[in-house]
């Protein structure tokens, strides 16, 4: 076993190139899952105020779904099965794209949603229902009160949940490895298998993973303290 | 449809048990042993981390704090390669995907455990703690006759939602050939090969199914807790209030 630690060993040949271009994948997975996540998160966190039975019905199956099913299985869907649901000329242009990346990061940003629509869902939740009737008695429109009275709280209180989920989010962008994007851990794993420094590889992979999770807390904990509600 | 129900009919054996008996265990019963097996050996671990998390003493509460930190901070895939690369050579000799995936388990599950017990500790009343040291309890002696029973008892719901995160998890023994579930499925997808649509949906309803029952088993479980604790520390009040079942959720 030998254990002496050289990182020097990480800049040769092409290494310090993989290294580079795996950080940059994921880091574009991660902002382009997070920014579709958050879209449709909010839409179905609308969907699910608006009080319509139905529609209702339909995002809780969504959540449901997206929370019940392993990521890494959803991931295999996107990328192995629901091209095959589509015509041979879209396939094959799918197949031209990066579309290893493009079904990453629309299977997690989907299921991120998911989260993140339950996030808001609690934060509007927990605004006592008499602010509402208050703002509605100053004269305020329901749509009016939503936007200066309910909402900008709502978003204060669903910031922690918020930012765990955007760690978990970044985490699971390393799932992508399993269907061939060259993200840090794909990165990480050729490094590995090429020049047998399993522990330098590694250790580069994990401490990168750490400090932007423990950034993105940090951040957190900053907006949180930043935003806080008053009395709360 | 008849897609799905025949490949059903040919690989329902292999998607749960495996090629046993003529060969090894796999598929939704390894999925099971796993999670089963994974997250009850986390459970010891979590209470002394959650315990030393809460300590008044630095020296226990300053690692413990730092090994959950760093277990949450970093994807599970990166856990189970350590954990793949470094077993062997710690004790000398190979070990088996099943155990790479049960050891990775047992780390990542204690870290999140231990919060999950933590918030249960620190969500016991004061006077609970005060009451016990009154009447003459050491802290160890409070910790394990006063407060930790009922802070795991408080718990219980979401530790069932934790068997559902270990049931999902091990998912990811797929990238080391562990021979479970998901890796079933994408046997069976490779070698019916033009049928990837049915082979993943069945996958992913087989998951579905399991923790879906799981996760609506820990919210009754959580009204039934919240409301005997509703009834328990508030005389006056005929329902659970809005505030406590809120909390809960």
């Amino acid at each position: 076993m030998n254990l002496k630690i050289d990182f020097s060993v990480l800049l040769r040949d092409d290494y310090p190139k993989w290294i580079i271009d795996g950080v940059v994948t994921m880091l574009q997975l991660t902002a382009y899952s997070w920014l579709l996540a958050m879209a449709i998160g909010i839409v179905l966190a609308v969907i699910r105020m608006s009080n319509n039975r139905w529609a209702e019905y339909a995002v809780a199956g969504y959540v449901e779904y997206h929370q019940n099913v392993p990521m890494l299985v959803q991931i295999f869907i996107w990328y192995f099965a629901v091209p095959t649901l589509f015509p041979e000329p879209v396939q094959q242009w799918f197949n031209a794209q990066r579309s290893d990346f493009l079904f990453a990061a629309i299977a997690v940003g989907l299921c991120m949603a998911a989260y993140v629509s339950e996030d808001l869902r609690s934060g509007i939740r927990a605004i006592p229902r008499a602010q509402m009737e208050a703002a509605r008695a100053l004269g305020l429109s329901y749509l009016k009160a939503c936007r200066i009275v309910i909402i900008p709280q709502a978003l204060r209180i669903a910031i922690p949940p918020l930012v765990n989920h955007t760690v978990l989010l970044f985490k699971n962008t390393s799932l992508a490895m399993a269907i061939g994007v060259a993200e840090l851990t794909y990165a990480t794993r050729e490094i590995e298998s090429q020049s047998f420094r399993t522990v330098e590889a590694y250790l580069l992979a994990t401490t990168v993973y750490l400090g932007i999770s423990l950034l993105i807390m940090a951040c957190g904990a900053v907006l949180e303290t930043k935003f806080r509600i008053k009395g709360r | 449809m008849n897609d799905i129900l025949s490949i059903l009919r040919d690989n329902w054996t292999l998607l749960l048990i495996g090629q046993y008996p003529n060969g090894p265990l796999g598929g939704l019963a390894i999925t099971l042993i796993l999670s089963a097996v994974g997250l009850a050996l986390a459970f010891p671990v979590s209470v002394l981390l959650a315990v030393a998390r809460v300590s008044p003493i630095w020296i226990l509460r300053i690692p413990a704090t730092v090994i959950v930190y760093v277990i949450r901070g970093v994807p599970l895939i990166m856990f189970i390669f350590w954990v793949y690369f470094f077993v062997p050579l710690l004790i000398g000799r190979t070990v088996s995907g099943f155990t790479t995936m049960l050891v990775t388990l047992v780390i990542y599950q204690a870290a999140y455990l231990a919060e999950v017990i933590r918030a249960g500790i620190e969500g016991l009343p004061k006077g609970q703690f005060e009451a016990s040291r009154a009447l003459g309890m050491s802290y160890m002696q409070t910790m394990a006759k006063i407060v930790l029973p009922q802070a795991l008892y408080n718990m219980l719901p979401a530790m069932v939602s934790q068997f559902v995160s270990t049931i999902k998890e091990t998912s990811l023994g797929y990238v080391i050939s562990v021979n479970e579930l998901t890796f079933a499925a994408n046997q069976i997808n490779t070698t019916l090969l033009t049928k990837p649509f049915p082979v993943f949906f069945i996958l992913a309803l087989i998951y579905f199914v399991l923790c879906f029952t799981l996760t609506r088993f820990a919210r009754a479980l959580e009204k039934r807790i919240a409301a005997k604790r509703a009834g328990a520390s508030q005389v006056q009040v005929r329902s659970p209030s809005p505030s406590l079942t809120a909390e809960a959720a």
